[in-house]
């Protein structure tokens, strides 16, 4: 069986390559793509935690579960508000959305 | 109706038409000239009803008209107040009743009732007139206009203060005790002050009303004392309690430290000065000649029918008092002071009237001479006497000021007429003529001035003086005589100067030649007067007098001494004093139309003398020695020094203290801690943190990113290698 670190040692992975993404892509779309991957990095890691602790607890599962329906709505609302702000500003790159600049 | 009923029932209906005409019908000057009327013949038909049942009641002055109800609890017992109508009373309340009741009605013709609005009329002046259409004398020159005498501005209050004035004297006569009795007493003060000062536009009407109320008050606290002191000695102030020969003669004997003075003569003597004030004797007398700034109704009000009537009443009420320990030949202390002041008084004041020139004053000081005859009679003990010349100077004095009011309204008229009103239409030296012109005020004038100068046998004033002057003669009391006698002469002489003065030779002004005769409701009253001068004296002569004694029985002395529990004696008849006063009277009569038939001017006056003229001085010296001083006490001791220095001074030193810990609190507390550290130091604070954290709010999102990031490993770190490592 595949030991445990190496499921972890993947979804530090996952969740590094999302967290560089949303550092430095310019294009919102991108950086939500970049969320979506540390968010399912942390699935990963849930999942993992579950089949190697005590099977008989749900705990794991349903946080994952919990955590899909999560992303799935925030990916709903932070892809509209991208074509929102696109139609209103004609573009996506986040360094040019910068309303809130005091 | 029971008497009893009736007599509670007399004093109220002046007292229901003072409110009435307060609160309701004010605006309505006929209607509240009705009501004040009509109010005045309710009580003088009640008191006629009274007085003809006291009359014909068998020995009323044992068992007179009484009834008393418990009114005030003082612990175990109450003050009781009741009315009493004994001889006395009853003789008082007739004169009463006709003389208010005479000037209520004078009163309507006086303020010129029926008469326009004055053009230029305001409340708190005499009426100016007024100018009217004249229709009469279309081809006259400068006709067309006309100038008639205007109604009194404020006529119904006049009406409302009579109406009070008419309630407190008769309850004071009413009073079977001494404290309904000073009730009444002082009701009539307060109402004297509002109508002395009823034309409070003028500044001397002011001055007049203050002054006769302060005077009056001195004497008024003396006799309240004297209220008190009675009733801590007796425990009643009920007359027919304390007046029983048991009390009388306890309190005789009871010693006083003062002056060797027995209870009831310190008692006595107390009230009596609240009697020198209110029948204005010496030396308490200044008070009445001003109060002549009234309208002339209240003139007559004050000084014949009812105040200086009741300072007079109210020694005769205290004569058992007074005379409680007199023996019949020695007077007592009390006694003595009160003969002595009256005397005095007599002579005093008659000496002043004869140079005065203002025709109502030359009657004030007649008053105030005629009261002193009143009080001496009652000091040497005639009481009879005293009570007779109340009644009958009451009557005539009435008759005299409503006479001289009919002489002074016609002489406005002829100042309206002509238009001058520099010429004083009070000054007798303007008159001149006047027989002619007002022939009821001048024949019955003549009436009263003989009934005051006691022309002999048809005047009531000649019994009534003529009675004192026996009785002090025939008591051995000369100096009182002699002084009396001379005061008569001087009393006919002034009356005799007046008449002439105002009423014969020629007019002397062109006012006076204008001068008309009045409406009935001012003759009327002058007529009924000069009727009660002229008989009321029958009623008291003499027994023993040659030719008309014993024709006509003396009632007067009969009734009016079953009042005391000693009948009093008739008098034997002595020639020398009925010689006297027939030689006063005619000689001062005499003299007094010799002298001034010829006098024009007041220079051609002899006996305008400053002293005379000027009061003896008494005006100027009271102002150097009591008004002065106050005057000195409240605007240098009380108001600069005491209110200004003292308590000033006290303020002034809390307030700069107090407000110099306010300003150190301020300065080192409130603007440098609260103020500039919590206050704008935290603002500031906020501030520069703000404005120093400002550049990282750059509104890119990734760089927001990067700082929680970089944040988050840092406290991670510190977090890690603090509680971990």
């Amino acid at each position: 069986m595949i030991p445990l670190s190496w499921y972890l040692i993947l979804s530090a992975g996952l969740f590094s390559i999302g967290l560089f993404g949303v550092l430095t892509r310019r294009n919102a779309v991108a950086i939500l793509l970049g969320v979506e991957l540390m968010l399912n990095s942390v699935n990963v890691n849930l999942a993992a935690f579950w089949r190697y602790g005590d099977v008989n607890q749900m705990a794991g599962q349903v946080f994952a579960i919990v955590v899909f329906a999560v992303a799935a709505a925030e990916v709903a609302v932070g892809l509209a508000l991208v074509i929102s702000v696109y139609r209103k500003r004609n573009t996506v790159i986040a360094d040019e959305i910068d309303l809130m600049k005091w | 109706m029971a008497t009893e009923t009736l007599i509670w029932l007399i004093p109220l209906p002046p007292l229901l038409a003072f409110f009435l005409i307060v609160l309701f019908t004010n605006r309505n000057k006929a209607l509240s000239h009705t009501i004040g009327v009509g109010a005045a013949a309710l009580s003088w038909l009640a008191s006629m009803v009274v007085f003809f049942r006291a009359v014909g009641a068998e020995h009323l002055g044992g068992h007179p008209f009484a009834d008393s109800i418990p009114w005030l609890p003082t612990g175990d017992t109450f003050l009781k107040i009741g009315v009493l109508v004994d001889p006395v009373g009853a003789a008082v309340l007739f004169f009463v009743a006709w003389t208010i009741f005479m000037i209520f009605l004078y009163s309507v013709g006086y303020q010129n009732y029926g008469q326009p609005k004055g053009d230029h009329d305001v409340a708190g002046l005499p009426p100016h007139g007024a100018t009217v259409e004249d229709h009469g004398h279309p081809n006259k020159p400068g006709a067309g206009k006309h100038v008639v005498p205007s109604i009194e501005p404020m006529y119904s209050r006049f009406f409302a203060f009579l109406g009070l004035f008419a309630f407190g004297m008769y309850t004071l006569v009413l009073s079977d005790n001494f404290l309904t009795f000073f009730v009444g007493w002082e009701i009539m003060g307060l109402c004297s002050y509002l109508l002395i000062g009823f034309w409070y536009g003028k500044p001397s009407a002011r001055a007049a009303m203050i002054k006769a109320f302060m005077t009056t008050r001195v004497g008024d606290v003396f006799m309240l004392l004297g209220i008190s002191f009675l009733y801590s000695a007796t425990g009643t102030l009920s007359f027919r309690e304390i007046f029983t020969e048991e009390t009388l003669h306890i309190l005789a004997a009871t010693m006083t430290p003062i002056m060797g003075l027995s209870a009831a003569g310190l008692i006595a003597i107390l009230l009596f000065i609240g009697t020198v004030g209110k029948s204005a004797q010496w030396p308490l007398h200044v008070w009445l000649p001003d109060a002549m700034e009234g309208p002339t109704p209240v003139s007559a009000m004050i000084h014949a029918a009812t105040m200086v009537s009741a300072g007079v009443y109210a020694v005769v009420r205290m004569f058992p008092l007074l005379t409680a320990g007199f023996n019949g030949h020695e007077l007592t202390t009390a006694m003595s002071v009160v003969a002595f002041i009256g005397a005095f008084t007599a002579l005093f004041a008659a000496t002043i009237a004869v140079a005065q020139n203002d025709i109502k004053r030359v009657l004030a000081y007649s008053t105030i001479s005629q009261l002193g005859f009143m009080i001496a009679a009652l000091g040497i003990g005639a009481y009879v006497a005293a009570v007779f010349h109340l009644i009958t100077h009451a009557f005539f004095k009435a008759l005299l000021f409503l006479g001289s009011g009919s002489v002074i309204h016609g002489m406005e008229h002829g100042v309206l007429h002509t238009g001058n009103h520099h010429v004083d239409p009070q000054d007798m030296f303007n008159m001149g003529g006047l027989r002619r012109k007002m022939p009821i005020t001048f024949w019955t004038f003549l009436i009263g001035g003989f009934a005051l100068s006691g022309f002999p046998i048809i005047t009531a004033g000649f019994w009534s003086k003529d009675e004192i002057l026996a009785d002090a003669f025939g008591h051995g009391h000369m100096a009182v005589f002699i002084t009396l006698a001379v005061a008569a002469f001087m009393t006919a002489f002034y009356t005799m100067r007046q008449i002439t003065l105002t009423f014969l030779g020629e007019p002397r002004t062109k006012e006076a030649e204008h001068a008309q005769e009045n409406k009935w409701t001012m003759t009327v009253p002058l007529m009924v007067l000069a009727f009660f001068a002229v008989t009321y004296g029958w009623v008291g002569i003499p027994e023993h007098f040659p030719l008309l004694g014993g024709l006509v029985p003396n009632w007067f002395h009969e009734f009016v001494g079953s009042t005391l529990a000693e009948h009093p004696e008739a008098l034997e008849f002595n020639v020398i004093p009925l010689l006297t006063s027939l030689f006063v009277a005619l000689g001062g009569l005499f003299f007094g139309w010799l002298v001034y038939r010829k006098v024009q001017a007041p220079a051609q006056d002899r006996l305008q003398i400053p002293v005379l003229k000027n009061k003896w001085y008494f005006d100027e010296a009271y102002d150097f020695l009591f008004v002065q001083p106050a005057y000195w006490f409240s605007e240098t001791f009380v108001s600069a020094w005491m209110d200004k220095g003292f308590i000033d001074g006290i303020l002034h030193l809390f307030g700069p203290t107090t407000n110099g810990i306010g300003a150190a609190i301020r300065n080192y507390f409130d603007v440098p801690v609260v103020n500039r550290f919590f206050g704008d130091g935290t603002a500031d604070a906020a501030q520069w943190v703000g404005r120093n954290l400002r550049p990282i709010q750059t509104g890119r999102v990734q760089q927001y990113f990067m700082l929680a990031l970089v944040v988050f490993i840092v406290i991670g770190a510190a977090l890690y290698y603090l509680l971990l490592a």
